[in-house]
C-alpha cells in the first residue's frame, strides 16, 4: 500500500476541514450580508437548516427548497448586486460543499481500508504466509461471483427490460425482422454465456499458485481451423437470411409500387408535414424555390397532380394495404422512424427516399393487445437535427378502410383559395390558355 | 546476451555516438524529441482530455436522468448554457458532440496509439529512438494545439460544435440551423485538420521505424503482437485519415466559400438558400471511409496491448500467434470495405447496403478467432491478477459483448429499427469505448514502471478495476433495451413521448452508475499522478516479461540501451517452456543457453542447429532420466 505513505490521514482531515471552513464561511457570509436573514422568515432559515444536515438525499429535495429560499433570503442580496451577476442561492454552494465533503469522507474510508489491508498483509508476512497469492485468489473468487451475478443480471435484464422493450411488429416485413431478431438473440446469448463462462471460469480455475507451472501450448492448427470455420458458417447463415430479408423489404417491384398508397412526409426543424395524393393517387412535384409562407412545401402548381393533394393532420393508414412513403426534407437531415413498424429512412434534402410497408394491426387492435387504451403508434425523428430533435413527432393511426376514407374526406387541400388566386394571377401574366383557368376553377 | 554484462564497457562509446548535449528544461520536458518523453506527453494530455470528456458525459447524463429538475450549481459553472440550472437543449447536443469527438479522437486515437506507439515501438524493436524524432515532436505539438482549439470552442459566444461527432451536413454547415454550427464548428474543423496532421506525422514515423529500425534478429515474425497491432493501426490511419481531410475541407468550402458539395434544395427556417446540386450522402461516404477504419484504429492497439499482457500474466505463450497476426491483417483490410454499414437507411442504394452487410459480417470471423485465442491463452495458465491483467480480462469481456451486438447492427434488415437508437450507443460504447479504454488502462498499469520508473499502487488499481468494470456494464447494458424499444440517441429528454417514460427510471439508474464509476476514476488519477513521485521504485523487469523493453535500465537514458542494442534470438512468448528453470525466457537469450528447453520447432528448419540440439540431447538424456529416477 504505497499510497498510504503519502496520504497522511491527518493532512486529509486538515485539508477537508480547512476547505469546509473556507467554503461555508463564504456561503454564510453571503447570507450574513442580507442582514434580514434572521428576521426575514423562519421558514427560510429552518429549511436551510434542515436541508443542510440531511444532505445525502438527492439534490432534488434541495432544488425544491431552493426557489423558496431564494425568494425569501436572497432578495435583498439581489438589490446589492448588479443585475447582470448570477443570482444563486447560497444554499446551492453549501450543498455543493457537503457533497464534496461526502466524497472526501469516502476517500478517507477507502484510505483507512487500505491501511487495514496493509497491516493485514504485514501480519501475514510475519506469520510466514504469502502476501501475494492470497490476493489472486480473492480476484479469482470475485470473478466467479461476477460471472454468476452477471449471468443473473443478463437474465434479469432480458426478463424485465426485455419485455418492457419488446412489442411485436405491426407490419408485414416487421414480422420477418422480428423472427430474425429473435434468432440472432438466441445465437448471441448462447455465445455470450459460453464465452463468459470460459473467460471468468478460466480466470477462476487457473489463478496463480506458487507451485503450478502454466502449460506451454503455443498453437493447435486443428482447433484454430474449427473455430474459424464454425463462426464463418454461422455468420454465412445469418448473412443469407439477412440479405434476402433486406432485399425483400427494399427491392419492391414496379407493380407493387404502383399498387401502394403513396404518401409524402417532409421533415423540417422541428415538424413533419404529411401530404396525401388525393383522388388521382399522384403527388405533385415540388420546387424548393417556390417556398413561401403560403406554400410551405414549395409545391409546384404547374403540375396538376398537385391540385388535389391533401394535408394530413396526422398519418392515417388503412390496415393491410401497402403504403409507399416518399420521404423528403426541407432543411437538414431528419429520419422518418416508426419503431412499431420497423420502419426507418432518412429524410435527405434534395433527394427523395422511399420506404414501402404494409401495416397489419390497427391502432384499436394494438391497444387491446397491450391493454393500454391510450397507446398510439408514433413517428419520430431519429437523426440529430437541432435543439428540438427530441420532440419532432407525428401520431400514426392505422384504421379500417372506411374510417380511413371518412378521415381523408375531412383533410384540407394544399391548393387553398389564396394560393389559387395567386396562381391565377401568375398564370394570366403568362397568358396561358383558358382551359387551364377553367380547370383551375374546379380544382380539387 | 551481451547487453547487460558489457553495459559498462560500451557506455562510453555510446555517449560518443549520441553527443553529450546538456538538456534544458525546454528541450527535455517540452520540445522533447525523445520517444519516451513524447509518450508521456501523449499519455498525460490524453488523460486530461479523458477527464474532461467524462465530465461532459456526466453533465448530459444528469439532464437525461432528471429532465425536469434544476441544478442551480450548473449555472455557476456553465452560465447561460444552463440558465436556471437546466441545461439548454442545444448545449446538450454540444456536450454530446464534444464528448464523442474527444473520446474517439483525442483519447482513444492519440492518447492510446500516441502513447504506446511512441513508447513501445523503439523499445520492443530494439531501436534507439524513432526514425524521425523531430517529426515525432511535431506530431505531439499538432495534437496539443488541436486539443487547445477544441476546448477553446467552449468559450465562444455561439457555443461548441453541436452536430454530433459525425458532423453531418447540412446541420453542421448552416449556422442558422443550430448555433453550434457557427464559430464553434469552424473551431471543430480546424482542430480536426490539426489533429489529422498530427496523425499523419506520427503514423509515417511509426511505419518507417518498424520497417527499418528493428534490431538484429528481430524478423517480422519475432515481433510482439503489440508492434503488429500498432503497425497495422498506423497503416490503416495513413490510408484513411487523408479522406477525412478531404471531407473536412469540402465542408469548410461549403461553409465559408459558398460551394455546394454537400448542400442542395435547402429552405432553412423559411429562408431559401442558394445551394444546388450537392449531396449530404457524399459527406457520409467520405466521413465513414475514415470513420469505420477509425473504430479499428481505436481498437487494434488495445488488442495488441492486451495480447501482450494476457500472455505475460498467464505465464503462457499467446495461443495461435500467427492466427492473431493474420486476424489483425484481416481486420485491417476488411475495415476499409465496410463503411456503408453506417448508411443502410440514409438513402444509399439498398443493393449496396446488402453488399456492405456481407462484408461487415465477414469481419466478425477474424474478431471471433481473436476471442477464442485469448480464451485458449488463459486456459491452463498460471494467472497472476495484476491490475493490468484484470483490465485485459475486462477488455476481452467487453470485446465479446460489444462485438456480439455488432451482429444485429451489421445486419441491414435488423439495423432498420436499431439505427440511431440507444442500441447503437450501447454497442459502440462496449466494443469501442469500454474495450479500448480498458486496453489503454491495461497498458498504463503494465508499462507504468517503464514510463516512470516506479510502480503504481496495486490495491488502488484493484479498486479502480472493479468499480469501472461493473460500472461500465451497468451504464451501457440497459441502453440496449431502450434502443430495442425505439428510443433514438441524442435526445435531450425522454419526456415528450409516452412510450419513453418508462425508461426515465432506468436513466436514473444509469446516471448513478456513471457517477459512481466516474468517481472511481479518481482512484486512478490519484494513483497515476501520485505514483510518479511517491510510487515504489520499479525493478528492471517487474512482471517477468520477455520483450526487449524490460532489458533497458529503469532510469531513462537517451538512446535507451547504455551499451550495444541487444540481439533478438527468439519469439517473445517463451513463457513456462518445459525444461527451463524459470517461467520466462527473454527474447535476448540465445538457444545455446537454453538447451534443456529447446523444441525442434524453434529452429525453423536450421539443420545445423537441429543437429547440435540432437547431440546435446543424446549426451544429456540419460542423465536427466537418472535424475528423475
Ligand atoms: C464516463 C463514461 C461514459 C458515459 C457515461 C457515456 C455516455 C454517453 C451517452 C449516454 C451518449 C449518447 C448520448 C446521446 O446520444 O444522447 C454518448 C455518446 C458518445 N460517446 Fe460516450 N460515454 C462514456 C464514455 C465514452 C467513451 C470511453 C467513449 C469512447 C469511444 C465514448 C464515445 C462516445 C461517442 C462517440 C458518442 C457519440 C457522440 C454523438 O452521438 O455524436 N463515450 N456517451
Ligand atoms: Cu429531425
Ligand atoms: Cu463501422
Amino acid at each position: 500500500m504505497g499510497f498510504i505513505k503519502y496520504i497522511n490521514l491527518k493532512t486529509v482531515f486538515i485539508l477537508a476541514l480547512s476547505i469546509s471552513m473556507g467554503l461555508s464561511g463564504r456561503a454564510f457570509s453571503q447570507e450574513a450580508d442580507t442582514a434580514a436573514r434572521v428576521t426575514d422568515t423562519t421558514a427560510a432559515v429552518s429549511s436551510a437548516g434542515d436541508a443542510a444536515p440531511a444532505d445525502t438525499a438527492a439534490s432534488a429535495d434541495t432544488a425544491a427548497v431552493a426557489p423558496a429560499v431564494s425568494k425569501a433570503a436572497a432578495a435583498p442580496a439581489a438589490a446589492v448586486e448588479p443585475e447582470s451577476k448570477l443570482n444563486i442561492d447560497p444554499q446551492v454552494y453549501t450543498n455543493f460543499f457537503y457533497y464534496t465533503l461526502l466524497f472526501f469522507l469516502i476517500c478517507v474510508v477507502v484510505a483507512v481500508i487500505g491501511r487495514i489491508l496493509k497491516v493485514y498483509e504485514l501480519t501475514r508476512k510475519m506469520n510466514g504466509l504469502d502476501a501475494e497469492y492470497y490476493m489472486y485468489s480473492f480476484h479469482a473468487y470475485f470473478f466467479l461471483v461476477s460471472l454468476i451475478a452477471g449471468l443473473y443480471g443478463v437474465y434479469w435484464s432480458y426478463a424485465h427490460h426485455g419485455t418492457q422493450a419488446w412489442r411485436a411488429a405491426a407490419t408485414e416485413h416487421g414480422a420477418q425482422i422480428d423472427i430474425m431478431f429473435l434468432v440472432t438473440t438466441v445465437i448471441i446469448t448462447i455465445v455470450l454465456v459460453l464465452t463468459h463462462i470460459a473467460l471468468f471460469g478460466f480466470a477462476f480455475k487457473y489463478r496463480a499458485t506458487p507451485t503450478r507451472k502454466a502449460y506451454f501450448y503455443p498453437h493447435n492448427n486443428t482447433i484454430e481451423k474449427i473455430w474459424t470455420i464454425v463462426p464463418a458458417v454461422v455468420l454465412t447463415i445469418l448473412v443469407l437470411f439477412g440479405f434476402f430479408t433486406w432485399r425483400s423489404i427494399t427491392n419492391v417491384s414496379e407493380e407493387d409500387q404502383q399498387n401502394a398508397l403513396l404518401i409524402e412526409v417532409t421533415g423540417e426543424q422541428f415538424a413533419w408535414t404529411v401530404r396525401y395524393p388525393g383522388r388521382d393517387g399522384k403527388i405533385g412535384e415540388r420546387n424548393y424555390k417556390l417556398t413561401s409562407p403560403l406554400n410551405g412545401l414549395g409545391i409546384d402548381f404547374n403540375d396538376k397532380n398537385s391540385w388535389d393533394d391533401q394535408l394530413g393532420s396526422e398519418i392515417v393508414l388503412p390496415v393491410n394495404k401497402p403504403v409507399r412513403v416518399q420521404i423528403t426534407s426541407k432543411d437538414i437531415l431528419h429520419s422518418f422512424f416508426i419503431p412499431d413498424f420497423r420502419v426507418q429512412m432518412n429524410a435527405v434534402p434534395g433527394m427523395k427516399t422511399y420506404f414501402q410497408f404494409t401495416p397489419t394491426i390497427t391502432t384499436e387492435e394494438m391497444r387491446d393487445k397491450l391493454g393500454d387504451y391510450n397507446y398510439d403508434f408514433v413517428m419520430l425523428c431519429a437523426k440529430i437535427c437541432g435543439g428540438g430533435h427530441y420532440n419532432m413527432q407525428k401520431r400514426v393511426r392505422v384504421v379500417t378502410e372506411e374510417e380511413y376514407q371518412a378521415w381523408l374526406n375531412e383533410q384540407p387541400y394544399f391548393f387553398t383559395e389564396e394560393l389559387r388566386k395567386e396562381f391565377q394571377v401568375s398564370q394570366q401574366a403568362e397568358s396561358e390558355n383558358e382551359q387551364d383557368a377553367k380547370l383551375l376553377a374546379t380544382a380539387n | 546476451m551481451s547487453n547487460i554484462t558489457s553495459a559498462g564497457a560500451h557506455s562510453v562509446d555510446h555517449h560518443g555516438d549520441h553527443g553529450h548535449h546538456h538538456e534544458s528544461f525546454w528541450t527535455k520536458y517540452v520540445f522533447s524529441q525523445d520517444h519516451k518523453m513524447i509518450a508521456k506527453q501523449f499519455l498525460i494530455t490524453g488523460i486530461i482530455m479523458a477527464v474532461f470528456a467524462m465530465i461532459l458525459s456526466i453533465l448530459f447524463r444528469l439532464q437525461l436522468a432528471w429532465p425536469d429538475k434544476e441544478f442551480p450549481i450548473l449555472e455557476v459553472f456553465l452560465g447561460k448554457w444552463a440558465e436556471g440550472g437546466r441545461i439548454n437543449p442545444e448545449f446538450f447536443l454540444a456536450l454530446v458532440t464534444i464528448h464523442g469527438t474527444i473520446m474517439v479522437f483525442f483519447v482513444l486515437t492519440a492518447g492510446l496509439s500516441g502513447t504506446f506507439a511512441n513508447l513501445l515501438i523503439p523499445y520492443q524493436l530494439g531501436a534507439r529512438d524513432m526514425a524521425s524524432p523531430f517529426m515525432n515532436m511535431l506530431s505531439y505539438w499538432f495534437f496539443f494545439t488541436a486539443c487547445v482549439v477544441m476546448i477553446s470552442s467552449f468559450f465562444v459566444e455561439s457555443g461548441p460544435a453541436s452536430a454530433g461527432w459525425t458532423v453531418y451536413p447540412p446541420l453542421s454547415a448552416i449556422p442558422k440551423a443550430i448555433s453550434g454550427s457557427g464559430l464553434g464548428m469552424s473551431l471543430w474543423l480546424t482542430s480536426m485538420v490539426l489533429f489529422i496532421i498530427s496523425q499523419i506525422l506520427g503514423g509515417t514515423n511509426y511505419i518507417s521505424t518498424i520497417l527499418n529500425m528493428r534490431t538484429k534478429g528481430m524478423s517480422f515474425w519475432k515481433m510482439p503482437l503489440t508492434i503488429w497491432a500498432l503497425f497495422l493501426t498506423a497503416i490503416v490511419g495513413l490510408f484513411s485519415f487523408p479522406v477525412l481531410v478531404a471531407a473536412v475541407v469540402l465542408l469548410i468550402f461549403d461553409r465559408s466559400v459558398g460551394t455546394s458539395f454537400y448542400l442542395s434544395d435547402l429552405v432553412v427556417q423559411g429562408q431559401i438558400l442558394p445551394y444546388e446540386g450537392g449531396s449530404p450522402v457524399l459527406f457520409q461516404h467520405l466521413f465513414w471511409f475514415l470513420g469505420h477504419p477509425e473504430v479499428y484504429i481505436v481498437l487494434m492497439p488495445a488488442l495488441g496491448l492486451t495480447s501482450e499482457v494476457i500472455s505475460t500474466n498467464s505465464r503462457k505463450p499467446i495461443f495461435g500467434y500467427h492466427a492473431m497476426v493474420y486476424s489483425l491483417i484481416g481486420i485491417s483490410t476488411l475495415s476499409f470495405i465496410v463503411w456503408g454499414h453506417h448508411m443502410f437507411v440514409t438513402g444509399m442504394n439498398p443493393f449496396l447496403g446488402g453488399v456492405f452487410m456481407i462484408t461487415t459480417l465477414i469481419i466478425a470471423v477474424p474478431s471471433a478467432v481473436k476471442v477464442f485465442n485469448y480464451l485458449a491463452t488463459l486456459w491452463r495458465g498460471n494467472i497472476r491478477f495484476t491490475p493490468a491483467m484484470l483490465f485485459a480480462i475486462g477488455m476481452v469481456s467487453f470485446f465479446i459483448s460489444g462485438g456480439l451486438t455488432g451482429l444485429y447492427v451489421g445486419n441491414s434488415a435488423l439495423d432498420i429499427n436499431l439505427h440511431d437508437t440507444y442500441f447503437i450507443v450501447a454497442h459502440f460504447h462496449l466494443v469501442m469505448g469500454s474495450a479500448s479504454i480498458f486496453g489503454m488502462l491495461c497498458g498504463v498499469y503494465h508499462w507504468y514502471p517503464k514510463l516512470f520508473g516506479r510502480m503504481m499502487d496495486e490495491k488502488l488499481g484493484y479498486l479502480h478495476f472493479w468499480l469501472t468494470f461493473i460500472g461500465a456494464y451497468m451504464v451501457f447494458f440497459p441502453m440496449h433495451f431502450m434502443g430495442i424499444d425505439g428510443v433514438p440517441r441524442r435526445y435531450y429528454a425522454f419526456t415528450e413521448f409516452p412510450f419513453m417514460e418508462k425508461w426515465i427510471s432506468v436513466n436514473v439508474f444509469i446516471t448513478w452508475s456513471a457517477i459512481i464509476a466516474g468517481l472511481g476514476q479518481v482512484a486512478f488519477l490519484w494513483n497515476f499522478f501520485g505514483s510518479i513521485r511517491f510510487g515504489k521504485r520499479a525493478t528492471q523487469n517487474p512482471w517477468g516479461a520477455n520483450t526487449l523493453e524490460w532489458t533497458t535500465p529503469v532510469e531513462h537514458i537517451h538512446g535507451n540501451w547504455p551499451g550495444e542494442i541487444p540481439t533478438v534470438h527468439r519469439w517473445p512468448y517463451d513463457y513456462s517452456k518445459p525444461g527451463h528453470h524459470e517461467d520466462f525466457i527473454p527474447q535476448t537469450v540465445p538457444f545455446s543457453e537454453t538447451m534443456s528447453s529447446n523444441l525442434p520447432h524453434d529452429f525453423e528448419g536450421d539443420q545445423e542447429a537441429e543437429r547440435i540440439q540432437r547431440e546435446w540431447e543424446l549426451a544429456n538424456k540419460p542423465q536427466t532420466e537418472k535424475e528423475t529416477e
